[in-house]
């Protein structure tokens, strides 16, 4: 058997109906739109009924694991292999769910998503690449996406939490504004 | 207040919809029109991102573009790089990547991706590199590989990662340039970024993974600790895993290499890595139970964690390691039963079927207690495993089978979908077709079931098999009742199934026969056609004298001609004063239709004629059936009786002859049968009247009393001859038979097929075969060892001792035992642990005139390899336990 990285197979963000908020694929797995569709509303199905408010919650979906965490309206999903490692996949999950915390300043519900929609797309980027763990740690995370020190002479890695909250500030300050 | 008006939302102008999005009556028309601005001379950075997000939300909500419009849209973006905005350049980057440009159209933003990748800011280089990397094919690749190079080792993390991850998707497809960089990635390995070291290390094992000598000094290297990153130390176990796996283990001393690096990160501070090593160690091959403790031990602390990702892990694991080692897991069973009320349902199944699996029989009713509470608060697909573990649980207790059986009917009686329903309806009839015991109880619950079953199929199922098994009960009488009852109350195909089922019993019992042909007689008005021709048909055989008691029979026995012969024999049948006449229908297995299935291979030797025989056989039967099936072919073999057992095939020939044979050994109570599977494996010839002349001169108890010849053999297509022996009833006589092929050798044209020459009389000569003791022992375990055991006489009890000379290990003096007996090992006990210097086996077997036979083998091993062995048996009768130290004494 062939050794292999963790892999992520698809990051999902659903709204409280099962509908799309963000999602992203890694794998070929689901070679379509209508195999993506059924698999998020099967997905969503089984784990509308579970509390997944306070600690993330698991389980076997079609053959998948897939860890998931529900805030207000949403539903956040990272699946990974049937082999993968769980606390891997959970890892990446309370990555992109407190990344997208940060940057929409707590107030994480389908209305700020939204209206925020490239801000979580950019996170989603900064997470995975290709299936690949890209990075896990929140702060990072959100700092990318800000790219904060792109155009500061401040090198990314000596910036602080307030910094990169006061980034994701100004992007919630510049989407109200449109 | 339906009447009030929503308040106003604070974007007013662009919504009334009650729920507000900022994508609310997006079209993608209008959004390929807003792409406009791209092209403008004075870009308006913030309204070019606006677009960009329109459009990636089209893409992200599954919206596709035509060509055209992706082409468009690629060209409008390039123009982008103008700005200097760094949030647009980054949606540049993101949305460039989601429309994946075709080759042609990348080289339009190589240069200025290029020119990013040597921007002094970071996150521009990191994603540069990312963009680039993701859409460009080879050729490129060699411009801008030394950047690439540079950046694996560049300082900020940010950057190292993204050439490193691009390097892990490229090396795909282009491996060689990648492999050149392996320098720079070992000095990323070392990285303190913890995500750089994580993602070196993965390349650089991806560029080795061919390599196993230098996996294997990678991992001896950082095993020894630099690895600080989770994610990295995670990847190392994987890989000292395999390096583990495919390393043989040292047998002298017990140590597996690189075990104590597993077992260190045992007390990884971080989680993630704890588990991954504990996982690691429970699926070690022939993992011992002194390995497994440590990891059972965290993954046990696991299990009352607060976290339900911990806990799934954690069980999940468990589960796995309960199918081999059931008594490693035991310990944990306390921490286990508190997870049957866990919240997570999918943690709580996994709890229950690993308590299944670990359960003993003591604590089967309290478990089933438990079970019952549970199973209504989960969902089907769950049910089906709990189902399916109680299953297998049963057949290890038999002595359960009350408890179980009635938790199974209960739960039959609940609601639930089709796949659940079969799930236990299947359980039930394995458990009846098992447990001989469990049989009417079993068939009560079935129909009790089918009373208020929704499921056709399961229904024609239960009462197929109520048809069948029903009048070999006790009462069987009581069935009828039940039988009936779908007549009147179900679907057609359930009371064609039913008709039947009822005519089973008017057949097999004659009291119950006037009361059946009432019962059909009422059918005979049903509106269903194949209802009523079905019970006109049995009424009519069911009413007459019992002179054709055989036709009768051949109605509700499966046909024991080939469905083929069948089909032949009635296409050439008229239509006439002559009826047809079953019996006359050739029983035989055409050869001929073997050779048109068999036609593409192109396979020859004596594998080929092995493989041949055993596929002549119907499918779907297991080898005894199909052998009964073929000997039964043979009406001289009828008066042999029962078929107590077939051996494996036993090759005569060498591979790559002229003539392939291989033999299988036939032993009924007082006969051998000897069935020759002969091949031809020469194109030019055609073989006729092919037989085996045994010599059975060295068997002085076998006297020959039938042969059987293959009248034709062709070119590939395999043949059966048979020789039959009488020997004394019940006594395990062995003997060695010499054999040789005797035939006639037809010279013939290989592409047609026809003979050209008169042929002549030849043979060939065969290795000898011999009968020997184990040809008499049938291997049939016992549920129980110990209460077989001590239910057999101890007056019949045989013990001795004998020394097995010098062997590798106890593992292969076990199994050159069991092989030699030809027995079934009980309770797992066939298995030595590594390194052990005793070890008991235990075995059962059926004696040839079903006489139970166990044996107790104890082994022991000294210093110089010397294996000695103390050899109990019990039997039912004492020659059987002399025959068993005999043939110990002569193998």
């Amino acid at each position: 058997m062939e050794v292999s990285a963790p892999l992520i197979k698809n990051i999902l963000l659903l709204d409280s109906e099962g509908k799309r908020v963000a999602v992203k694929y890694y794998s070929d797995d689901w070679p379509n739109l209508a195999a993506k569709l059924a698999f998020e509303k099967s997905i969503f199905a089984k784990t509308q009924r579970t509390s997944a408010r306070t600690e993330a919650e698991i389980g076997m979906f079609d053959g998948y694991i897939a860890v998931y965490k529900f805030i207000s309206d949403l539903h956040f999903y990272v699946t990974g292999g049937e082999d993968e490692n769980e606390l891997i996949l959970a890892t990446v999950l309370q990555g992109f769910f407190d990344a997208v915390s940060l940057l929409l300043r707590s107030s994480v519900e389908k209305k700020t998503v939204l209206e925020n929609l490239d801000l979580v797309l950019l996170c989603l980027d900064e997470i995975v690449d290709g299936g690949i763990i890209l990075e896990t740690d929140s702060h990072v995370i959100a700092g990318r996406v800000a790219m904060r020190g792109a155009d500061a002479d401040v090198p990314l890695s000596e910036q602080t939490i307030s910094q990169a909250l006061a980034t994701a500030k100004e992007h919630l300050a510049r989407s109200l504004l449109k | 207040m339906a009447l009030i008006q929503p308040a106003p939302k604070k974007d007013d102008d662009r919504e009334d919809d009650s729920e507000y999005s900022p994508f609310y009556g997006i079209e993608k028309g209008a959004v390929l029109q807003e792409a406009r601005v791209f092209n403008d001379p004075q870009l308006d950075a913030r309204r070019c991102a606006q677009v960009i997000t329109k459009l990636l939300y089209l893409i992200n909500q599954g919206e596709t573009f035509t060509k055209t419009e992706a082409t468009e849209v690629f060209f409008a973006v390039t123009k982008l790089f103008q700005s200097k905005e760094v949030g647009l350049r980054r949606m540049v980057y993101l949305i460039i990547k989601e429309i994946s440009p075709t080759s042609d159209e990348v080289i339009i933003v190589t240069s200025s991706l290029m020119k990013d990748m040597n921007s002094k800011t970071d996150l521009y280089r990191a994603n540069a590199i990312r963009v680039l990397c993701g859409i460009t094919d080879g050729s490129l690749l060699g411009q801008i590989e030394r950047y690439l190079k540079q950046a694996v080792v560049d300082k900020n993390p940010v950057v190292s990662s993204a050439a490193l991850v691009s390097g892990i998707h490229l090396l795909q497809s282009n491996p060689d340039i990648v492999k050149r960089w392996s320098n720079e990635v070992q000095e990323a390995v070392q990285s303190k970024a913890s995500l750089v070291q994580f993602h070196a290390l993965a390349l650089l094992h991806q560029i080795r993974q061919n390599d196993r000598l230098a996996i294997s000094k990678l991992v001896t290297s950082l095993t020894r600790g630099s690895v600080r990153s989770p994610l990295a130390q995670c990847l190392l176990i994987r890989y000292t895993s395999q390096v583990i796996k495919e390393s043989a283990t040292n047998t002298q001393t017990g140590d597996r290499p690189f075990y104590d690096y597993l077992e260190g990160c045992l007390r990884h501070k971080t989680e993630m890595v704890i588990f991954e090593a504990a996982r690691a160690i429970t699926e070690l091959n022939g993992v011992t139970s002194r390995e497994l403790t440590p990891a059972i031990t965290v993954l046990q602390l696991f299990l009352s964690s607060s976290k339900p990702v911990l806990r799934f892990a954690a069980v999940r694991t468990l589960n796995k390691v309960a199918m081999g080692h059931p008594l490693a897991v035991a310990n944990c069973n306390i921490d286990m039963e508190s997870l049957i009320s866990d919240q997570n349902r999918s943690i709580a199944t996994l709890a229950i079927t690993t308590l299944l699996k670990t359960g003993n029989e003591s604590s089967v009713d309290r478990l089933m207690k438990q079970i019952t509470n549970f199973m209504s608060d989960i969902a089907d697909e769950f049910k089906v495993v709990v189902v399916e573990a109680i299953r297998s649980l049963c057949l290890k207790f038999p002595q359960k089978y009350r408890t179980l059986m009635n938790f199974l009917s209960s739960i039959l009686r609940e609601e639930g979908g089709f796949d659940y329903k079969k799930a236990i309806v299947d359980s039930i009839l394995i458990l009846i077709k098992e447990i001989p015991e469990a049989k009417e109880s079993g068939l009560v619950h079935l129909c009790e079931f089918i009373e208020d079953c929704e499921f056709t199929y399961l229904s024609t199922q239960i009462l197929h098999l109520l048809g069948l098994e029903g009048p070999k009960t006790s009462d069987p009488s009581k069935y009828i009742r039940y039988i009936y009852n779908r007549v009147i109350l179900e679907n057609a195909t359930v009371r064609a199934s039913a008709v039947t089922a009822l005519a089973k019993f008017g057949l097999t019992i004659d009291a119950l026969r006037p009361r059946v042909l009432i019962l059909l007689n009422r059918c005979l008005y049903d509106n269903d056609d194949e209802v009523r021709d079905r019970a006109t048909l049995y009424l009519k055989t069911l009413g007459e004298d019992d002179s054709c008691k055989q036709f009768k029979e051949s109605l509700f026995e499966e046909l024991d001609v080939p469905l083929a012969n069948l089909e032949a024999s009635l296409q050439s049948y008229n239509a006439s004063e002559v009826p047809f006449d079953l019996s006359l229908v050739s029983r035989e297995i055409k050869p001929q239709q073997l050779a048109e299935k068999k036609a593409p291979s192109k396979k020859t030797g004596k594998d080929f004629g092995s493989k041949a025989a055993n596929e002549a056989l119907p499918l779907g039967t297991s080898a005894p059936d199909a052998y009964e099936k073929l000997l039964s072919s043979v009406p001289e073999f009828s008066s042999f009786g029962k078929l107590f057992k077939s051996s494996a095939p036993v090759e005569l020939t060498e591979a790559e002859t002229e003539y392939s044979v291989n033999a299988i050994k036939h032993v009924y109570l007082g006969h051998v049968i000897f069935q020759f599977n002969c091949t031809n494996t020469i194109a030019e010839q055609l073989l006729e009247k092919v037989s085996v002349v045994v010599d059975s001169g060295d068997a002085e108890e076998f006297d020959e009393v039938f042969s059987k010849h293959i009248e034709s053999l062709p070119y590939n297509v395999p043949g059966q001859a048979f020789v039959a022996f009488r020997k004394p009833e019940g006594v395990c006589s062995a003997g060695k038979f010499c054999n040789t092929l005797k035939f006639r050798v037809n010279e013939v044209d290989p592409a047609t097929g026809e003979k050209e020459d008169e042929g002549y009389e030849d043979e060939y000569q065969l290795e000898d075969l011999e009968v020997t003791a184990a040809d008499y022992i049938l291997k049939v375990g016992v549920s129980n060892f110990r209460n077989t055991w001590e239910a057999l006489d101890p007056e019949f009890e045989r013990v001795d001792e004998y020394g097995l000379g010098v062997r590798e290990n106890l593992q292969e003096a076990v199994q050159a035992v069991v092989t030699i007996l030809g027995m079934q090992p009980c309770e797992g006990t066939e298995v030595v642990a590594s390194n052990a210097r005793s070890h008991t086996s235990l075995l059962a077997g059926k004696f040839i005139g079903d006489i139970q036979v166990l044996v107790r083998l104890s082994f022991g091993i000294d210093a110089q390899k010397q294996v000695a062995m103390k050899l109990a048996v019990r039997a039912e009768d004492q020659s059987v336990s002399d025959a068993i130290h005999e043939i110990i004494a002569s193998a």
